[in-house]
């Protein structure tokens, strides 16, 4: 009787194994069928032929590269390109640099206005960059920096220094305090410590830092947008968005070409430094 | 061998009332020197501009043209910021005279030359120096915007006093009171109002659900293909938002989109008995609510998907063992054992997506403009503050101060928030005690 109920028991266990298997499945595959049809659609039309109005996934069509060359030859594409790659890689080095000194320091010293000073980039941060918009308009205007890559620049890098500078300070209090410790006693001053002991533990930070700095400029619409005025100092984001906007002259093709060429870069980079995500961010963000 | 002169630590402050003499009493001459000339150059900037700069910025100029209200507004909270400066670095300067008089009574030796100072400066100084380009731009490029939003806010700035042809006045809080009192205002304001809060939480929540249940689904031993899963569910992610954004934009066209075009139809004839409608995305209100929200779903849970993927990955093994051997069942262990790591080791993770989709301006704006439809004031059906901010501000007839105005309030509600919740999730503990 016994040994019977435990055959029971065991058959439904499989058979529960067997379900829960397949409903995990199930969900995982619609999951990634969800996320990869609208990416698909995209792709697909980029290398559609014409001018087509419908955004759908259809193979039927002939496959062709001529968008991409009208992007270059007919639209300021290239010109948008170039711009957003400039702002981003000054928003990179500086912003990188900056949150890194601070980073190290607030990890590693105790000094006066220590906490006062954690706290104000915590609060800070809460604060969206954009909430000043009509400050960095009035700003811009007496400036005279309407139109000008060097004041957007700054912007993109004085919004991203509280947060980034706190996710630093984070993976910094990640490496051991014993090595700058040791090294010290052998007589190391504060500047070799930080130099050749304990900036090369936390490259890995630095990658990824350096990644989302260049990624900002790339993804962000409202500041360019706002700041920037002719057509040919605009960056990727506002340009492309033209194509799609205009509804009388829509270029869905031109819009998903120029998209493929902007994410397949970043996409390499972000699953190239994919790894140092986790860790980086779980150790900033909790432990203080 | 003399005996080192006795400093009187208190007389020391006392003579850097004018900074530098406490200094020189400490034999300090080069550093009381570059604190006496700070403090000349500051007394003279005061002299020659600053007084004035701060009257300008009270009175906000007397005749239009050729006073430029705003230039006044923006060079007056200039001007507090450098007073803020020079008091902290005259806190500083007495501070310091004190402490160096002090040291010299326990038998150390001030220094005086140019080489012992630097190497002070590089062991003492050496936090400040390092820290000084953070908090320099963040003072230009977030503190000082956001003291002019302030002012902007009780000023009024809007497209009938236009600088210089006009004069701006204080208004004080009149701004405040049309949001919540005046009529038109008062209606944009809480319907813009509701439909932020309600996008807030419903979007946030979703991702944060997907997020979570799909890291857990994914998570368990026995799965195949996890590597390739990993990959697919990471592209959200890591395609730049806007893009993603603008391609759903598309997807979502009305006539022409995917959505209406291949899914729906697809559904119809795989499940005849459902007879789905064709929804109007972009031209009814609701159902681009609907579309925006599924979309944040999809745009943010794999960044709550990898956190909690990694707690997870950290909780140890023997934990649930102990569990199991304790005969608690699936939903036990999850609820006493997965999901209270989750939200202590997340949860301040979790109050910033809210904040984010609170201002979530790309997601708004990139795919239907606000739009459809009209609340007043210039705000769209599907407008969220933020983006009612940017309306206010690009629009036809700006409003600015109105804008500054409901900026400030933004600024309060999402700070309040997470005040509170870091606080009770220990985020402010830092780790110094």
């Amino acid at each position: 009787m016994a040994r019977r109920q435990k055959k029971i028991n065991e058959k439904s266990a499989i058979r529960n194994r067997r379900v829960k298997h397949f409903f995990t499945y199930l969900y995982m595959v619609i999951l990634a069928i969800i996320i990869i049809y609208p990416l698909l659609i995209t792709v697909s039309s980029a290398f559609k032929q014409g001018n087509v109005q419908s955004f759908t996934l259809d193979f039927n069509s002939k496959w062709t590269l001529i968008n991409f060359k009208r992007l270059f030859t007919e639209t300021l594409y290239g010109t948008w390109y170039k711009n957003t790659v400039i702002i981003a890689f000054f928003t990179m080095l500086i912003q990188v640099a900056v949150i890194t000194l601070a980073g190290y320091v607030y990890s590693r010293y105790r000094f006066i206005g220590r906490r006062f000073s954690l706290m104000f980039f915590i609060i800070i941060q809460m604060v969206p960059t954009m909430a000043a918009l009509t400050a960095f308009y009035v700003m811009a205007n007496m400036l005279n920096a309407l139109d000008h890559y060097w004041f957007l620049t700054l912007i993109y890098i004085g919004g991203g220094i509280p947060m980034n500078t706190w996710l630093m300070k984070g993976y910094f209090d990640s490496v051991p305090y014993d090595l700058d410790e040791s090294a010290k006693l052998d007589g190391a001053g504060n500047f070799r410590v930080f130099w050749q002991i304990v900036l090369p533990l936390v490259k890995p930070m630095i990658a990824v830092q350096a990644l989302w700095a260049f990624m900002g400029p790339f993804g962000d619409y409202i500041m360019s947008k706002f700041l920037l005025r002719s057509d040919e100092h605009l960056t990727v984001a506002v340009g492309l968005q033209q194509f799609i906007t205009n509804t009388r002259d829509q270029q869905v093709v031109l819009f998903a070409a120029g998209a493929i060429l902007i994410a397949l870069p970043i996409s390499i980079l972000f699953f190239y430094l994919q790894k140092y995500f986790t860790s980086g961010l779980l150790s900033g963000s909790t432990k203080g | 061998m003399t005996d080192p002169q006795k400093q009187d630590p208190r007389k020391a402050k006392l003579l850097s009332i004018i900074p530098g003499l406490g200094q020189f009493y400490n034999h300090q001459v080069l550093k009381g020197s570059i604190f006496l000339v700070l403090f000349l150059a500051f007394v003279a900037e005061l002299a020659l501009a600053g007084v004035r700069q701060i009257v300008n910025l009270i009175t906000l100029g007397s005749t239009p043209m050729m006073d430029n209200s705003l230039f006044m507004m923006i060079e007056g909270t200039l001007q507090i910021l450098v007073l803020v400066v020079a008091i902290i670095l005259y806190a500083a300067n007495i501070y310091d005279a004190g402490n160096i008089a002090k040291q010299a009574n326990e038998g150390k030796q001030p220094s005086t030359s140019l080489v012992q100072m630097i190497k002070n400066i590089g062991d003492g100084g050496f936090p400040y120096l390092f820290s000084i380009p953070a908090y320099f731009l963040m003072l230009f490029i977030i503190v000082f915007p956001v003291l002019v939003t302030l002012f902007i806010a009780f000023s009024n700035y809007d497209f009938l006093h236009v600088p210089p042809a006009h004069l701006l006045d204080w208004v004080g809080f009149k701004n405040f009171t049309s949001l919540f009192f005046l009529s038109s205002y008062r209606q944009t304001f809480n319907a813009v109002f509701g439909w932020t809060i309600i996008w807030t939480v419903v979007a946030t929540t979703l991702q944060l659900f997907l997020g979570i249940f799909t890291a857990i689904v994914a998570n368990q031993d026995f799965i195949k293909f996890k590597r390739a899963f990993g990959v697919i569910f990471l592209l959200p992610w890591a395609v730049p938002a806007f893009i993603s954004i603008m391609s759903f934009s598309n997807i979502f066209n009305d006539s022409a989109g995917a959505i209406n075009v291949q899914v729906i139809p697809f559904f119809n004839k795989i499940l005849p008995f459902l007879h789905m409608s064709l929804p109007a995305w972009k031209t009814d209100p609701f159902w681009t609510k609907i579309a925006i929200i599924m979309i944040q779903g999809w745009l943010g849970f794999p960044y709550i998907y990898v956190m909690v993927t990694g707690i997870l990955q950290a909780i140890p093994e023997d934990l649930y063992e102990a569990a199991t051997l304790d005969g608690a069942s699936a939903i036990q262990k999850f609820n006493h054992i997965t999901a209270p790591t989750i939200f202590t080791v997340a949860a301040p993770i979790f109050i910033t997506q809210y904040t984010g989709n609170f201002n979530n301006f790309s997601m708004i704006y990139l795919f239907n403009s606000g739009g459809p439809g009209d609340v007043g004031g210039g705000a769209g059906g599907t407008d969220i503050l933020i983006s009612w901010i940017y309306k206010l501000t690009t629009g036809q007839s700006p409003q600015y101060s109105i804008a500054a105005a409901v900026t400030l309030l933004i600024s309060v509600i999402v700070i309040g928030v997470s005040m509170i919740v870091f606080k009770k999730t220990g985020a402010f503990d830092l780790g110094d005690d």
